[in-house]
């Protein structure tokens, strides 16, 4: 049998292009106190790395494959997340 | 044996019909058969035409009929409307849907073999009418095996008791009977 | 228990449907092909087939729903001709590159302009390329076999590759011929429920179908399509003469061949033609022509060295091709040139497959390909040959 299967088949995992948080230039920072828990930035997010804390109404960043892309700053309707350099 | 078949008639007839009946009887007569309309679209009273073959072996020729051994006209106007003689082969037959002698009406039939049945007052007498025409196709079927002796007429009501069911299977089958009884051949 | 009925080559295939315990249909209607999907709707609605019918609005979308429902493991089921086959081309790919066991009826149709609803070949021609099998039948009766067959095919771990059954429009589609309908009994036992399929779409263990594939294996994935195709020679050679054995009919397999063991001229045709051709050849026969019908069952896979066989042995050979490839030719005359070259003489030919989904050819690979030819001619070899140029045989061993 050949190792790859005869069709292109993908399954979700975590991380499966490696920690893409070595990929960033600037970091996006949550400033808490602005924060209005509207969850946009966890909508947006392309790599899945903002961790939703309903019961703190809380957002996380995970750094390890959060790529700094900026995209959580923009839509951030009150400007909560700032980018910042590496 | 290889019998090539034209039906004549207008979109709404029976002709495609009258086509599949004749191998559905073939079939239960032991012989092979193979059915097909006219191929394009169809109107309901414009001239159409349907095909049959029936032979004693498999029937492996896809093409169509150029040359009928029979023609079959559900509709005595079509004589003169159409050339209904058109690759008819020497001899063969013409059965026509007339109340008059079909060598009247054409004059060229005359070349040909001619038998006649009035399909029409068969069909009204027995009350076989569909949304207000009479329907000759089973009819002129009776008159085809009267005519050509290919098959016998108890196929033709068994196909037509198989085909449709209750009273419709009765009255085709009773216009066949009728019309295989009431079928004239035209002497020269 | 088989039965005889008086079917039109459209209703053979919606029973060949049936009988193959189809589960799901999607469909859009076509002239001809309309009757197919109407009877196979009335099958459903009547309670005859357990199966379930999707009305769609467009070809393109009924072969979406069918790649859809295949994904999920269950035997699935279309039908179209010409324009609409046509509109769906985009998804017919889709389902062999996916390695679904679809079956297909094609009515097959002239395409437009000038608006024609007439017989030809073209419009199933032009799937020749996709990865389906791809068979053309003589008569009904082989319609509805052919139907059961290719799902047997189709569905073989060895092959995975979608089947096409083409049908001659009006010539079979709306013609009456007897028919025989083998007993579901004998059908379910040669066509058991269709095999699980270790990549089956499933919202427990969820997987995504097509996703990108880089340059790096992308001509792989296409190798293993070719690789389907090859064991798909050697599978409907099989499974026509299982076929045989339970239902004592043969339509033979990737070719039919009528009185070519001593023809001296070969004619080489597809679809329902090659009945009147046999009817031909009886007639020239008797006028002293040796003449023999090699009626290619299956153009894809293509049966090149069962032509190559006949037509060396022969003296001239006819091909009646009802298709055409503007600025080409004729497509089967294409495919059976192409088949013989070689045997008598002729430069060897090798035709390298290169630079699939992206794969870089470098001055360095043209020179490997030129030196690699010449090897071989100063070798001896002769013919035309495909080879698939620099594979990773590492991940298809």
């Amino acid at each position: 049998m050949h190792k790859i299967p005869i069709t292109p088949i993908m399954k979700p995992s975590e991380g499966s292009m490696g920690s893409t948080g070595t990929w960033r230039i600037v970091k996006p920072v949550v400033q808490h106190d602005k924060c209005t828990y509207c969850l946009q930035c966890w909508l947006h997010c392309p790599e899945s790395a903002i961790v939703r804390v309903d019961e703190e109404r809380k957002i996380i960043i995970d750094y390890n494959y959060c790529k700094g892309c900026g995209i959580c700053s923009d839509v951030c309707p009150v400007k909560a997340i700032i980018m910042v350099e590496e | 044996m290889l019998l090539e078949i034209r039906f004549h008639g207008r979109g709404g007839q029976g002709a495609v019909t009258a086509a599949n009946m004749l191998v559905k009887a073939a079939w239960i007569s032991g012989l092979w058969g193979q059915g097909f309309p006219f191929f394009g679209a169809e109107r309901r009273g414009a001239p159409v035409a349907a095909f049959a073959r029936i032979s004693d072996k498999p029937i492996r020729i896809h093409c169509e009929i150029r040359s009928p051994s029979i023609v079959v006209v559900l509709d005595e106007r079509l004589l003169t409307l159409v050339d209904v003689t058109k690759g008819l082969v020497p001899g063969g037959w013409i059965i026509a849907n007339a109340k008059r002698r079909i060598s009247e009406v054409l004059p060229k039939s005359k070349h040909y073999k001619r038998a006649r049945v009035d399909a029409t007052s068969v069909a009204l007498s027995i009350g076989l009418v569909m949304a207000g025409w009479p329907i000759v196709n089973t009819a002129m079927l009776g008159a085809l095996l009267k005519a050509t002796g290919i098959m016998p007429i108890k196929s033709l009501i068994s196909a037509c008791m198989e085909e449709w069911s209750g009273k419709m299977g009765e009255l085709n089958a009773q216009a066949a009977t009728r019309a295989f009884n009431e079928t004239v051949i035209e002497g020269d | 228990m088989s039965t005889i009925k008086i079917l039109t080559g459209n209703y053979a295939v919606a029973w060949g449907v049936k009988l193959s315990r189809v589960k799901v249909i999607a469909a859009y209607p076509i002239t001809p092909q309309t009757t197919i999907v109407e009877k196979i709707a009335e099958f459903v609605e009547n309670g005859e087939m357990d199966a379930k019918y999707l009305m769609v609005e467009s070809e393109h979308s009924a072969m979406a729903a069918t790649i859809g429902a295949s994904a999920t493991g269950v035997r699935a089921f279309t039908a179209t001709s010409s324009q609409g086959l046509l509109y769906m081309h985009e998804m017919v790919w889709w389902a062999s590159a996916a390695r679904l066991p679809i079956v297909m009826a094609v009515v097959m149709r002239a395409l437009a302009p000038p608006w024609s609803i007439w017989n030809e070949h073209t419009d199933l021609m032009d799937q020749r390329d996709t990865g389906w099998l791809i068979t053309l039948a003589e008569n009904n009766q082989e319609v509805l076999d052919s139907i059961i067959m290719s799902y047997r095919i189709s569905e073989h771990e060895d092959v995975l590759l979608p089947s096409i059954v083409g049908l001659d429009a009006f010539i079979l589609s709306h013609t009456l011929e007897p028919v025989e309908i083998p007993g579901q009994d004998l059908i379910d036992e040669f066509l058991p429920p269709r095999p699980p399929k270790p990549f089956t779409l499933n919202p427990e263990n969820p997987i995504t179908h097509g996703g990108i594939v880089t340059p790096e294996y992308y001509m792989e994935f296409r190798y293993l399509i070719e690789k389907g195709m090859e064991n798909a020679r050697r599978l409907i050679v099989e499974v026509a003469k299982e076929y045989k054995n339970i239902t004592g009919r043969w339509h033979g397999d990737l070719v039919d061949e009528y009185k070519c063991s001593d023809a001296k001229i070969l004619i080489i045709v597809a679809g329902a033609t090659a009945g009147t051709c046999k009817e031909a050849v009886d007639v020239l026969r008797e006028k002293g022509f040796n003449v023999g019908v090699l009626r290619l069952r299956y153009i894809r896979p293509f049966p090149s060295s069962i032509v190559r066989e006949r037509v060396s042995s022969v003296k001239s050979v006819v091909i009646i091709d009802r298709s055409y490839s503007f600025g080409g030719g004729g497509i089967i005359g294409a495919d059976v040139a192409s088949s013989i070259y070689g045997s008598n003489g002729g430069p060897l030919i090798h035709d390298y497959i290169a630079g699939l989904g992206g794969r870089d050819i470098g001055v360095r690979e043209v020179e490997r390909i030129v030196e690699e030819t010449v090897r071989a001619m100063e070798s001896g070899e002769k013919g035309i040959k495909t080879l698939w140029f620099d594979l990773k045989r590492e991940v298809l061993e």
